[in-house]
């Protein structure tokens, strides 16, 4: 019997003792990409992680490690989560992609649950939100509370997932506002709080008076604030502390519901192997307080279509639309394809600037 | 009063006894703040020294050690042939950088041909890569007299706006939805740094590590070249009447410490990373400097400093998934570990006398 | 692409606020390298000094004492490192490297509390009637105190490098500590007090991001900051107004790219935030031919008995 051998079957028989463990404990793990203390996407995430203790009590035991390096470190952090016996583990970060690959094809009796990726395994689903109907909101209120008619984006890295998100809110700023005009900024960050701080400070220096970002640190909102009459949404997490002014509303990522609903498949030993992408209807994506800075007539048209997005009788992306070059994208009534979404690698029509790369 | 009075020769006791002693007073010293963070303190310190060795799960642990190690083994044999002679390249991190983007550019140019060729090819390139890395500051001391310290690390904050470029630009996966980062050289054949046996952690980053160990081992001892770099460091001036050629060394030492690190890089690249990504260096250069002095830079005790650095590491996750101990105080434990490292060495060199008179300590 | 819409007034001081955190950490390695001694700590003291600032004015409402703690988390620090190199003899350069690490945890750890809270303001310094002058009110007379207690510690540093005995007893250590030794001068103990200096200023410089710049506490919130003030040190070929001069730069290239982005023109950002450090390295390579250069002692270990 060579190492191989012995090492799968290790493997298969320590699958085998946990699973046969979970019959009175469910054990979860999770992986983050940053610390616990972020304030924005770990932050969430871990808030999800503490959902499930409460809601599960003794039935459940979760384990987390932050700040895991993307790479051979996670795949190291991540195997040694399946070792230790747990049941599902929750990988939050798209770098952990080809990791958690790796892991879930050593460990078949574990399920692994990868955020924002798109390759799956028997044993591993992947789940993300439709942050993008959270911006057409965002949008919404920026085109409507704009009075320099100027917007700032803090966008981080020229993905599909942030290139959605900047069409979207651009999308319903013009159809509330044809003199809306976003300036947009790429961090090349998720979380560096000085930049953000200097990019949100860049971005009202040169006229906008509403900030949007991309990135999860709070230093945007704090740059806000000391501007006069600039308004800000925060990002992943409430960043409430900022409220009425400068944020008047948020797009929170709640991965509670995900992670209760999946811990429970793999108590009832329903698990499948799924590739979620839910928005604001099945409560994945949360639209924060809209703070009494926004008159109330502006509040109810964003609450109106929020519950549009929520119900399906909206989508963020419906046509007539044309892309940046002018070409026609999505004819009269039409809506985008979440292949196309997945995959979205340019600007609308009317915005301005070149996405790098 | 205390004072210190240096031997005349390295205590050899002391030499051996001093990391010992030191990794004592840190588990002492980390116990008390594993206990002021409300954990178990004796079940902490075991689950970071004792469980990746003879643990349960040891049989998965110990080879990762190994790739742990590996790496910064290679870097610090390299960064203490130049330490030992006086010449200080601290951008190992750089060469580290530029070796795993040379090596893993010429996989990529490759793909998707499979040949045997590749690898080699790589290997070359990557060693070569940390090597001109290294050259940058080697030739700019010659030829001006710069100070090697400064351009080294310069050249690191280079090098990692070069990798956030290539990984968002050049060598971005065609396929991967726009996301940054390369393709995947684990999963093309003839460019992945595959293990030589599954499941024990040996790649050929591991073989070459131990090479490196034993070259440099050879080198110091046995060698003409390796007896000039003892010298340098010890007397200079009597070096030059012995007829070393200073700039001879300074190229040699640079140019050795950069193709090690080049060579560590491309190892990592092809092999546990896999791709070429924004943060794909997570300090191994400079921790590697740490090393070279914790092994008091001999090629043996490099060895055994880098598998207890890794073993810090693998313990120190161990301990924040099993415990719930946050990732910051493993992280200042490692400190303190190096802190008391640093602090003990003194009692190698140094005598400590009691006196009554104002000492010049 | 619409230049237009670049104030260069408010990027100019902008500038001014970008460049204070750098500053103050260059300031004081500056002085700590003039005596010889080669910290790389500097990431490590400055985000020490962030949440020691942070928490402190967080829990008594006074920006100012914030600081004061600040200065003092930041040269307690140092002198862990002080105690390695200067009593325990041990390698400056793998003594700051570890530094740099025990102090990112221990900020880590210190600040788990603070995630999430806003610290009092600190109010501009609105200077009356100069803060009204067009263009150079606005970039020169309408910061916070610290942007000009950085300018003057430029000041101070310089005269006192240039003119003062302390400065030149500095020097001399630096320059040969043996023969500063054999002058009668107490080597170790003019070293400690430089290091201290520099663990305060680099305090200063992280409090300045998390109670000023940002202002709020986040783990690793002074991302590499420490490192580009060494950079700093260096460009600067030693000499104060040299630093004021860098950190422009340095703390410039950042402003001035995400300006350019936001005005909607298309730079290669990676290779513009490169150019400072290479920069820095050409200005090494000019100096050589210059008198100015490195102290010759930095970086070397001094045993009085040798």
């Amino acid at each position: 019997m060579n190492l191989t051998k012995l090492l799968a079957t290790a493997a298969v028989a320590l699958g085998l003792a946990t699973t046969a463990m979970a019959q009175d404990k469910t054990k979860v793990g999770f992986i983050y990409v940053g610390p616990i203390g972020d304030g924005g996407w770990t932050y969430e995430h871990n808030k999800g992680r503490l959902a499930v203790e409460a809601h599960f009590g003794d039935k459940v035991e979760t384990v987390y490690q932050e700040s895991v390096p993307e790479g051979a470190d996670a795949e190291r952090a991540i195997t040694q989560m399946a070792l230790q016996g747990a049941d599902l583990i929750f990988t939050t970060s798209f770098g952990y992609m080809e990791p958690t690959l790796a892991v879930a094809g050593k460990f078949p009796n574990v399920k692994f649950e990868h955020a924002t990726g798109f390759k799956t395994a028997p044993n591993l689903a992947t789940y993300s939100a439709r942050f993008y109907e959270g911006r057409a909101v965002q949008g919404h209120i920026a085109g409507k509370m704009t009075k320099s008619n100027i917007v700032g984006y803090i966008a981080s890295f020229p993905i599909p997932e942030v290139i959605r998100g900047i069409n979207s809110a651009y999308i319903h700023a013009k159809k509330v506002n044809p003199d809306v005009e976003f300036k947009i900024i790429w961090a090349y960050t998720w979380f560096d709080p000085a930049k953000e701080a200097d990019a949100a400070t860049a971005l009202i220096e040169q006229g906008a008076d509403v900030i949007l970002q991309h990135t999860d640190s709070t230093a945007p909102q704090a740059a806000a604030e000391k501007a006069d009459n600039v308004i800000t949404f925060g990002q992943a997490s409430d960043m409430g502390e900022y409220a009425p002014m400068p944020r008047v509303s948020s797009i929170i990522d709640n991965w509670a519901p995900y992670y209760i609903a999946r811990t429970q498949a793999v108590m009832d030993d329903t698990w499948e192997s799924v590739q979620t992408w839910d928005g604001i209807g099945a409560g994945m994506v949360g639209i924060g307080e809209i703070s009494s800075a926004v008159p109330e007539a502006i509040k109810a048209e964003a609450l109106a279509l929020k519950a549009a997005l929520a119900d399906g009788s909206d989508h963020p992306f419906t046509g007539p639309l044309k892309k940046q070059d002018g070409s026609d994208w999505l004819g009269d009534g039409e809506t985008a394809d979440d292949g196309t979404l997945l995959g979205m690698n340019f600007y609308v029509e009317g915005i301005t600037g070149d996405i790098p790369n | 009063m205390l004072r210190f009075e240096k031997r005349p020769q390295p205590s050899q006791v002391w030499t051996y006894l001093t990391p010992l002693l030191a990794v004592v007073i840190t588990m002492i010293a980390g116990a008390a703040l594993f206990a002021a963070l409300g954990k178990d303190p004796v079940a902490a310190i075991t689950t970071i020294f004792w469980e990746p060795l003879f643990g349960e799960f040891a049989f998965y642990y110990r080879p990762q050690l190994l790739i742990k190690g590996a790496p910064l083994v290679l870097i610090a044999i390299g960064l203490s042939l130049g330490f030992r002679a006086g010449i200080w390249n601290i951008g190992a991190e750089g060469q580290y950088i530029i070796g795993a983007l040379t090596g893993a550019g010429v996989g990529l140019a490759f793909y998707p041909m499979e040949s045997w060729v590749i690898f080699p090819l790589m290997v070359l390139a990557g060693a070569l890569g940390g090597w001109i890395w290294a050259m940058i500051p080697a030739i700019l001391k010659l030829r001006f007299g710069t100070n090697e310290i400064l351009v080294s690390l310069m050249l690191v904050y280079v090098a990692e706006k070069l990798l956030a470029a290539m990984a968002l630009g050049l060598m971005k996966n065609p396929e991967g939805m726009g996301f940054p980062g390369s393709r995947n050289l684990r999963q093309y054949e003839s460019a992945h740094n595959a293990e030589l046996i599954t499941g024990s952690g040996m790649h050929w980053g591991v073989v070459a590590a131990m090479i490196a160990v034993i070259f440099a081992y050879i080198l110091l001892n046995r060698h003409i070249l390796g007896y000039h770099i003892r010298l340098t460091g010890q007397a200079p001036r009597a070096a030059r009447f012995a007829g070393v050629n200073p700039a001879r060394l300074v190229l040699f030492c640079l140019g050795t410490s950069g193709a090690l690190a080049g060579l560590a890089g491309m190892f990592e690249v092809a092999g546990p990373a896999g791709q070429v990504s924004i943060d794909f260096n997570v300090g191994y250069g400079f921790t590697a400097i740490i090393v070279a002095f914790l092994g008091r830079l001999h090629p043996v005790g490099i060895l055994l400093a880098g598998l207890l650095m890794a073993l810090t590491y693998i313990g120190g996750e161990l301990a924040q998934s099993n415990l719930g101990l946050p990732a910051a105080a493993i992280q200042l434990f490692q400190g303190m570990l190096l802190f008391f490292l640093l602090a003990v060495d003194v009692l190698t060199n140094y005598r400590i006398r009691l006196s009554r008179s104002e000492g010049v300590a | 692409m619409d230049f237009g819409s670049i104030n260069p007034v408010l990027l100019l001081a902008s500038l001014m606020v970008a460049a204070t955190p750098i500053l103050l950490a260059a300031l004081g390695e500056l002085v700590v390298e003039r005596a010889g001694v080669l910290n790389l700590g500097v990431e490590g003291m400055m985000i020490i000094g962030a949440i020691c600032g942070f928490a402190v004015a967080v829990n008594t409402g006074s920006p100012v004492l914030g600081f004061v703690a600040a200065a003092g988390g930041g040269a307690l620090l140092s002198l862990l490192f002080a105690l390695l190199t200067q009593f325990a003899l041990a390698n400056q350069v793998a003594s700051g490297l570890a530094l740099t690490l025990f102090g990112l945890g221990l900020s880590a750890l210190l600040g788990q509390g603070y995630v999430g809270i806003k610290p009092p303001p600190v109010g501009k310094l609105d200077i009356p009637l100069l803060g009204d002058i067009p263009v150079l009110g606005p970039i020169l007379f309408s910061h916070d105190l610290m942007v000009y207690f950085g300018l003057g510690l430029v000041l101070a540093i310089w005269a006192m490098l240039k003119y003062t005995r302390a400065g030149l007893v500095l020097r001399a250590v630096g320059e040969n500590h043996d023969a500063a030794h054999a002058l009668g001068y107490k080597v170790v103990r003019i070293r400690v007090l430089a290091i201290l200096f520099g663990g305060a200023c680099a305090g200063l410089g992280g409090a300045y991001i998390s109670l000023i710049r940002v202002p709020q506490w986040t783990e690793g919130m002074t991302a590499g900051a420490g490192w580009i003030a060494l950079a700093l040190v260096v460009f600067a070929s030693w000499k104060a107004g040299r630093v004021l001069l860098g950190a422009w730069i340095f703390g410039g290239v950042t402003v001035l790219q995400l300006n350019l982005q936001a005005a909607g023109i298309a730079i290669p950002v990676e290779y513009l935030s490169m150019s400072p450090y290479l920069i820095t390295i050409l200005v090494l390579v000019i100096m050589s031919a210059d008198r100015s250069r490195a102290p010759a002692s930095l970086g070397r270990i001094f045993h009085a008995s040798q």
